[in-house]
């Protein structure tokens, strides 16, 4: 007796092996030599070019779109990587429409820009085999990196290159940080992220401890005393708490959800409701709302309790959202839980308020993911903090010598994937400044 | 890792990536920031005899001709040589000068065509510290009506006459800057070889008239309801400029000239082919005025990566590579035969190969009901034009037969080389005339 989308409750299998794996291929398929040379041919070589200004890692784009048009994207590559250590993972996932492609000058003459994301795809894919970069004669100096996520790895990349042995403990089991187990699957397909993490690696001088947990047996205290200068860049491990009215056995963190997802190979093994609720507006919403339809449940609606200008999801993540059959229900709050059911409460903004109007709604909901948000967790009590977060000025200095902090859980800067990278990188460079100064 | 310094004629610059004497190179602003972007060397805009300077339209100086996207191919100007005092240029080349020793730094020059003129500002130039000379014999509109530029460019005993003054005149390098509106380069070339030249740069720019304004009757760019003829070069200039540059490298009396390649460069590639067909190095113009000085990054980084997929460490290797496999028609093979393939993965059905071979060529493409498109061997003369029309890269491709196959269309094995002075048809008996043949290559 197998699965269908129909069947009640939480249950795997809802959809068949050859469903689910063309439902979680690559949502934007790499480019064909042609597509590339079309696509590339299209660049204006602009001055002081509006996308690189508009990435967050500062990637030369006219340089390396030109370099792909003169049959040289290895020499593109090198341009990417030059800025980005995660120039493969970023094309994948950079929500270019609100970052170099929304920037860029053919989306204001066109309303269709440049290509930018799947040339910078097209070229890194060249240089997948060998790590390009070699290390600097070594320093002798020592650096602890907290989490092998974008941040910390851009960082370890970075410090590698100059000389300086790292090492890298990461809490979870695997490194990558949420390109291994948050990110949408059909973003960075073919396990892609520990792909880019094993070449990333292959620099040299960088160890990485999985199953060590800062907080745990691991202390900052032990890090500052057996190396030089320690890198925090441990995301956002807690998650906000939605407390609601009655008991739901089907209620789960959506991050939770989404990493036992990653981990599945085919994805024919992950339970999934037959009507999901999500709630939240952001892109863990939208990923687990996607994600949940892919794998067969026969509804899912997205409950975001503003309106729709207020949602953090881009416009494009909605529109996709939407063509895969997602309901995104605006203006309703989750209110109470009962037996396979949600109650939302409707609202609208009044003088700047959110305000209940009275109307309520009741969905069906064998399934229930939050996606309210994720918090600061396990950060030494040591650090200032701001908004949340570990503060920062500048390339990431923390308000303790010796310690410095990037990615999502530092302060500033938005919280994606190519800006943990550049704050990762920023903050190595300036670790670098100073390691040398010293010595 | 490839090595990309380059010596030419003993100047030394960090690559062979030149900005060609023009508005790019017309100030120190300009030269200064060529050279932070990575520049390996200029040569300075044109300049003139001490006294007022020339004076240039103030309408438009420039016309063009643009590809689809409006990618500029083809630029036109009517500029005139540097309209800024002898004085403030010389001074700004000594400073630039010091600044950056390691960068190539070439004055060019054009004076009336007396000696006088000549020494004078050869004595003022050395006096700037820069690297040599060259002797802007091109420049096709405004100078020449003067007697100058391309007027001395098209009359051999000319060139040679100035080039022999400015010979004797110093010890720096001098470079001869041809013009292209000749019919046969090789005649100034060898000019200049005999006038003492160190080597000549070409090609300047081609006489043309880019467009005319068909509301206003008049050509453009226009100044006041007329417009002249301007100076033609870009993309489109480059396979005329290769040609003269092929010429001038395979010819026995000229092959030993050093040559700086111009014309069309735009990629680190077509640096490649100058390079390939004898340059030793590269000047651009349109391309830097196209896209900027950042240009130049992908013409490092792209010659880089070619010479290390090439296993080549330096520039020697690429210069002049292809001269050897430039040939008079004469000596082509006869019996090599090809056969245009396509290939039905790549093909989009777009027909465009079969309105070219169908409508103009030789009815050697079949398209059947539901658009598949094949070659019919035995009608295909190997013309190439399919695989020029078509909107695919390798989509269509030329496959070589091996000898002793046969061939389709003639129904005769493929024989060894043979070329036409050898061919049977091509007896004085059977044409008429004595063919003289050429040395068979092999
Ligand atoms: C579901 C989801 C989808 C997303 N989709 C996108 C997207 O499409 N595009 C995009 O640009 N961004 C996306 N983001 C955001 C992006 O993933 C993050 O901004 C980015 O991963 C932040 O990198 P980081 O290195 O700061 O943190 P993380 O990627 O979170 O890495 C932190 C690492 O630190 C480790 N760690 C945590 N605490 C400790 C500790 N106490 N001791 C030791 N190790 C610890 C963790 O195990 C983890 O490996 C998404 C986020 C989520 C949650
Ligand atoms: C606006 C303009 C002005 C030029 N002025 C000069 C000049 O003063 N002296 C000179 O030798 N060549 C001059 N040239 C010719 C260039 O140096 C070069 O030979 C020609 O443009 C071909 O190269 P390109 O196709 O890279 O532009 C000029 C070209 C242009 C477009
Ligand atoms: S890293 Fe992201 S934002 Fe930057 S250029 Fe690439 S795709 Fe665009
Ligand atoms: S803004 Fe667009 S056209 Fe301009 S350089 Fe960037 S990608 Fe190219
Ligand atoms: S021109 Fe090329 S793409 Fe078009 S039909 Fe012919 S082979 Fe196919």
């Amino acid at each position: 007796m197998h699965n269908d989308q129909l069947t009640p409750g939480i249950e795997a299998g809802r959809l068949s092996a050859d469903q689910i794996a063309e439902n979680f291929a690559d949502l934007h398929p790499p480019l064909n030599d042609h597509e590339a040379l079309v696509a590339a041919d299209r660049c204006y070589f602009c001055y002081d070019a509006p996308c690189t200004l508009a990435c967050p890692t500062s990637i030369d784009v006219p340089l390396f779109v030109r370099q792909i048009a003169t049959g040289t994207p290895e020499a593109a590559a090198r341009t990417i990587f030059d800025q980005n250590i995660l120039g493969g993972m970023c094309a994948r996932v950079c929500p270019t429409e609100t970052l170099c492609e929304e920037a860029c000058v053919r989306e204001t003459a066109e309303g269709e820009p440049v290509q930018i994301a799947r040339l910078q795809r097209y070229a890194t894919d060249r240089l997948m085999d060998a790590q390009p970069y070699t290390r600097a004669a070594e320093t002798g100096r020592k650096v602890a990196v907290v989490g092998a996520g974008p941040a910390g790895l851009a960082c370890a990349h970075r410090l590698a290159m100059k000389g300086h042995d790292v090492v890298v403990y990461d809490a979870k089991p695997k490194g990558g940080g949420l390109n291994e187990y948050g990110i949408a699957a059909y973003k960075a397909p073919d396990d892609f992220a520990q792909a880019e993490l094993d070449w990333l690696l292959k620099i040299g001088g960088i160890r990485v401890e999985y199953g060590r947990k800062l907080g745990d047996d691991l202390t900052l205290a032990s890090l500052q005393k057996g190396f030089d200068v320690v890198f925090l860049g441990m995301g956002l491990a807690g998650v906000n708490k939605l407390a609601l009215d009655g008991a739901h056995p089907g209620v789960e963190n959506a991050v939770d959800w989404i990493a036992r997802m990653r981990q599945s190979p085919d994805k024919t093994d992950v339970p999934v409701g037959r009507n999901v609720v999500v709630i939240g507006g952001g892109m863990t919403a939208v990923d687990a709302a996607v994600q949940s339809k892919l794998l067969g449940a026969e509804t899912v609606t997205m409950a975001y309790r503003r309106d729709r200008a207020a949602m953090a999801a881009s416009e494009y993540e909605q529109d996709l959202a939407a063509s895969k059959g997602v309901h995104i229900l605006y203006n309703a709050a989750p209110k109470a839980l009962g037996a396979g059911a949600i109650t939302l409460a409707r609202t609208k903004t009044s003088n700047g308020a959110l305000v209940e109007t009275g109307e309520e709604i009741e969905l069906a909901a064998d399934q229930v993911l939050l996606a309210v948000g994720q918090t600061l967790a396990g950060a030494p009590e040591i650090l200032a903090l701001d908004g949340g977060k570990i503060a920062v000025t500048g390339p990431g200095r923390t308000s303790v010598a010796g310690i410095w902090a990037g990615g999502d859980c530092a302060s500033g800067g938005e919280d994606l994937t190519v800006t943990a990278v550049a704050e990762g990188r920023d903050a190595a460079e300036d670790i670098h400044a100073h390691l040398m100064g010293e010595a | 890792m490839a090595d990309l310094r380059s010596n030419f004629l003993g100047i030394k610059s960090p690559n062979p990536f030149w900005l060609a004497s023009a508005p790019p190179t017309d100030k120190e602003y300009n030269v200064r920031r060529a050279y932070e972007a990575g520049w390996g060397g200029v040569v300075w805009k044109t300049l003139g005899e001490d006294g007022p300077p020339v004076v240039n339209v103030s309408g438009p100086r420039y016309g063009a001709i643009h590809g689809p996207d409006r990618r500029l191919l083809g630029l036109n100007n009517i500029e005139l040589i540097t309209d800024r005092p002898l004085e403030v240029n010389l001074r700004e080349i000594t400073s630039v000068k010091r600044d950056y020793p390691d960068r190539a730094l070439v004055v060019s020059l054009m004076v009336p065509c007396e000696q006088e003129p000549w020494e004078k500002i050869i004595r003022r130039v050395e006096e700037t510290g820069a690297d040599g000379v060259e002797l802007n014999f091109g420049c096709p509109h405004g100078m020449a009506e003067r007697g100058m530029g391309s007027a001395v460019g098209q009359v051999p005993e000319y060139i040679e006459m100035v080039t022999r003054w400015v010979r004797n005149a110093t010890r720096m390098p001098v470079i001869v800057k041809l013009t292209p509106n000749v019919t046969n380069i090789l005649a100034p070339a060898e000019a200049a070889m005999r006038g003492g030249a160190d080597a000549v740069s070409l090609i300047n720019t081609i006489n043309s008239i880019t467009s005319v304004d068909i509301d206003t009757f008049a050509p453009e760019p226009t100044i006041d309801g007329w417009g002249a003829h301007g100076g033609y070069c870009g993309p489109a200039v480059k396979p005329i400029a290769l040609n003269m540059v092929a010429e001038i490298a395979r010819h026995a009396a000229t092959a030993k000239l050093p040559i700086s390649g111009i014309g069309g460069v735009t990629t680190w590639r077509d640096a490649v082919e100058f390079m390939m067909l004898g340059a030793s190095n590269v000047q651009v113009c349109t391309a830097a005025m196209t896209y900027g000085f950042k240009i130049v990054q992908e013409m490092i980084s792209g010659l880089e990566q070619y010479m290390d997929e090439k296993g080549f460490s330096s520039l020697d290797e690429i210069v002049g590579r292809a001269v050897p496999n430039v040939k008079d028609w004469n000596e082509l093979n006869l019996n090599y035969v090809t056969k245009a393939v396509i290939d039905q993965d790549k093909c989009i059905q777009c027909g465009r190969c079969y309105a070219a071979c169908e409508d103009t060529s030789h009815q050697a493409i079949a398209m059947s009901e539901d658009r598949v498109f094949t070659v019919k061997d035995d009608e295909c003369v190997a013309c190439n034009l399919c695989v020029n029309v078509c909107p695919v890269e390798e989509c269509i491709t030329m496959k070589e037969l091996p000898l002793g196959a046969v061939d389709e269309r003639t129904g005769r094995k493929v024989e060894p080389y043979l070329n036409w002075p050898q061919h049977p048809n091509n007896t004085p008996d059977n044409c008429g005339w004595d063919p003289d043949p050429a040395e068979p290559v092999q």
